[in-house]
């Protein structure tokens, strides 16, 4: 039987196991949205093409399964832009697709034209233009292959309007054939004996965590391979969760604003055992008095990660879960009782730290209080700047997918997006945005959304009336001189949650903290918090751009 | 140093801005690039010669094998190879000094392909040493146009893949 393109989308979607997309209809892509009217696949309206991006891209993160948004041709797709880099950043797997003007009308500036496979070109893993109905299918199959295979990622699906009209023959799934893609890595069972062997030698080994143990479902691996090897456990900020941070072995967050112990733990080390993390220069700093004295075992699915920022010793190009479950049969366990007694010193002689004050609300003692509310059993989004590193040290993620940041593009506004697309996932999760003034009003519009769909997420807002990263920045390198970070009028946040429809409160003192978290969880609607917080406090422990890990200010 | 990279991709649109584009955003230095059809018509082939140390080298092709497009990649720079450049100039060529070009053109084994008033086309392939030369010695003539399409090379011997995966065992 034959269908219209907009049908064969809507089918393939389906038959891809996709229960929700994230979207904003337009012109170009009016026939798909007819079609969809009459689908079960559930559609969450946002009121930006941004906030579905970063929506779709909570939902991956949320669930593991890939996101999906849609977006118009011209505005609507570049709008998403934003989203598409900070899910490739992150190697997230969503898929977008972006209406697009009739094959005859491309390259002729037509009405809402933009060369959206051009513009997101090196943002994406990759792309399509599909300019025959007869590939349609197969081109939506591999996409989703794509996305969620390997190394996940973005993959955007340009559909011009008159291939959503056209009609072709459906069969799914369709054959696919990639003589250029190949998601199978390959290590020998000689670099697992030497990297088994190396970890067996070693007296001063750190575990080095990033989100692709998360991505790769590793997560009970690992937690096995600690077992066995008493090794102990720095994260990245994406690979939060991958390990629990109440474990007596964890040594939290690594890097600029890292645990102190973390950052001597991998400076003194004499292996580091690196899984699925990049060596991002937020992590490393300078690279060249990174971790002098280890040797390296990099475990990754990218062969082009490995070696790209520093030397390794002990490549294991693969998938992390199936190398760790090779490993750990095989691992010798290390003599390590000196090591890990130095390490405990280290926790005991520099906990993160901060200075409570009467009467002035502290953003980390927010952080912490919605930890203990929540057992750390909740799902974390976060904004991007001083929220987000305080949410990182201060929050403990205990289980995978439940701390969701953008670590790679440092999106501010992704957080309320993406946790609506977490809520979406997890109906059932207690979700909170942690974020900042700034930040959350570069995607505020969505609380229209949140209060659409009835999604009951918690907003808590550390208010400082400041770009509070900013300017810390500007306090320590550039002589207070507070450039345009003073935000001086910030809306009144409780009437703008009342606006939309969502319930608005204000926290100013202590005692006031945990009712109102408590009214927050509790309440069916979204909530938003506006937690007036001390202005000008400091995300310590730091480390100076361009100095070594182990050179920290405060904390 | 420099680098020459053998790249077979899918002949499809789009695929060299892939390519390019993959140079520009790392920051890549790309020397030249050559790309046609191949035997099989749903191939293309691309020559590329690229400067940099080992380690950007070995990115490079890391990263290039992860475009969704590239169906393999080799760097042929320490094997066996012939290259070819092809190269058009127009130079001055007065009739008092015509026999001396057409000496030179002899010399490199070139052709003449354009006869004009004043002018002649000449036409020369040959690995980059004797581009340079030809080039060198056609200068005092004046040249007024320059065209070259960039390197292109193949492996001697057998296939290169299928004698690299002999050696692999």
């Amino acid at each position: 039987m034959k269908l219209t393109g907009a049908e064969i989308i809507v089918k393939a979607l389906e038959a891809e196991g996709v229960d929700v997309v994230f979207g904003y209809p337009g012109g170009a892509v009016l026939p798909l949205y007819d079609k969809l009217y009459d689908s079960p696949i559930r559609h969450i309206l946002v009121r930006h093409e941004q906030g579905a991006a970063h929506a779709a891209d909570g939902y991956a993160r949320a669930t593991g399964k890939p996101g999906v948004c849609i977006a118009t041709s011209g505005p609507g797709a570049t709008n998403l832009v934003t989203g598409i880099a900070n899910a490739y950043m992150d190697s997230i797997p969503i898929v977008a697709l972006t209406g697009q003007v009739p094959l005859p009308a491309i390259g002729r500036d037509s009405f809402q034209e933009a060369d959206i496979t051009g513009i997101t070109l090196p943002i994406v893993k990759h792309s399509y233009l599909v300019r025959d109905v007869r590939q349609l299918a197969a081109t939506i199959h591999a996409a989703f292959h794509i996305a969620t295979t390997g190394r996940p990622g973005p993959v955007l699906i340009d559909l011009p309007k008159d291939i959503t009209i056209a009609q072709a023959e459906f069969e799914y799934p369709p054959q696919l054939s990639f003589r250029s893609y190949s998601s199978a890595r390959e290590y020998s069972p000689t670099q697992i004996y030497q990297a088994a062997k190396a970890i067996g030698e070693s007296r001063k080994p750190v575990l080095y965590v990033g989100g692709g143990v998360i991505s790769s479902g590793a997560a009970g691996e690992l937690r096995e391979f600690v077992e066995k090897t008493q090794i102990p456990v720095t994260t990245t900020l994406l690979g939060k969760g991958a390990f629990p941070e109440t474990h007596p072995l964890s040594l939290g967050m690594l890097g600029m604003h890292g645990t102190k112990y973390a950052n001597y733990a991998i400076s003194y080390s004499d292996l580091i055992i690196a899984a699925g993390a990049r060596f991002d220069d937020r992590v490393t700093s300078r690279l060249d008095t990174f971790a002098p004295h280890a040797q390296v075992i990099h475990i990754d699915i990218d062969p082009a990660e490995i070696g790209k920022n520093v030397r390794v010793h002990y490549p294991l190009t693969g998938d992390i879960k199936q190398v760790l479950k090779d490993l750990i049969p095989r691992v010798e366990v290390p003599q390590i009782k000196e090591w890990l007694q130095q390490v405990e010193q280290w926790k005991a002689d520099f906990p993160l730290s901060y200075t409570k004050e009467e009467g002035v609300l502290k953003p980390q003692d927010v952080v912490e209080q919605i930890w203990e509310i929540t057992k750390g059993e909740a799902v974390i989004t976060t904004e991007v700047g001083q929220n987000q590193m305080w949410a990182a040290q201060y929050y403990k993620a205990i289980h995978p997918r439940t701390f969701i940041s953008s670590g790679g593009l440092g999106t501010m506004g992704f957080g309320l997006p993406a946790a609506i697309g977490a809520q979406v996932g997890r109906p059932d999760a207690v979700v909170f945005d942690i974020a900042g003034d700034g930040s959350v009003q570069m995607t505020s519009q969505e609380l229209a959304t949140a209060v659409q769909f009835q999604l009951p997420i918690n907003i808590a807002i550390l208010n400082n009336r400041y770009l509070g990263m900013v300017r810390q920045w500007q306090e320590l390198f550039h002589g207070k001189r507070y450039s345009q970070t003073d935000l001086v009028e910030t809306p009144d946040f409780v009437k703008l949650a009342e606006a939309y429809g969502a319930v608005g409160i204000r926290v100013t003192r202590d005692e006031e903290m945990r009712p109102a978290l408590e009214r927050a969880i509790a309440s069916p609607k979204p909530v938003v918090i506006d937690f007036v917080v001390a202005r000008e406090e400091n995300v310590f422990p730091m480390v100076p751009p361009g100095e070594p890990i182990t050179k920290m200010l405060g904390g | 140093m420099r680098h020459v990279l053998a790249v077979l991709v899918e002949n499809q649109p789009g695929v060299l801005t892939r390519v390019a584009g993959l140079f520009s955003r790392r920051g890549y230095n790309i020397e030249s690039l050559a790309v046609g059809q191949t035997h099989e018509p749903s191939i293309s082939r691309m020559t590329i010669v690229v400067d940099g140390d080992d380690r950007v080298i070995e990115q490079v092709v890391k990263q290039l094998d992860k475009l969704i497009d590239v169906i393999d990649v080799q760097d042929i720079t320490d094997v066996e190879y012939v290259d070819r450049e092809l190269i058009l100039i127009k130079v001055n060529a007065k009739p008092s000094v015509r026999g001396e070009i057409m000496q030179i053109v002899d010399i490199f084994r070139a052709r003449i392909v354009d006869i004009g008033q004043r002018t002649l086309i000449i036409e020369c392939t040959g690995d980059e040493g004797k581009i340079r030369a030809i080039e060198k010695s056609l200068k005092p003539f004046g040249i007024l146009e320059l065209v070259r399409t960039g390197k292109i090379a193949m492996v001697r011997g057998p296939k290169y893949e299928e004698d690299q995966k002999e050696d692999a065992v």
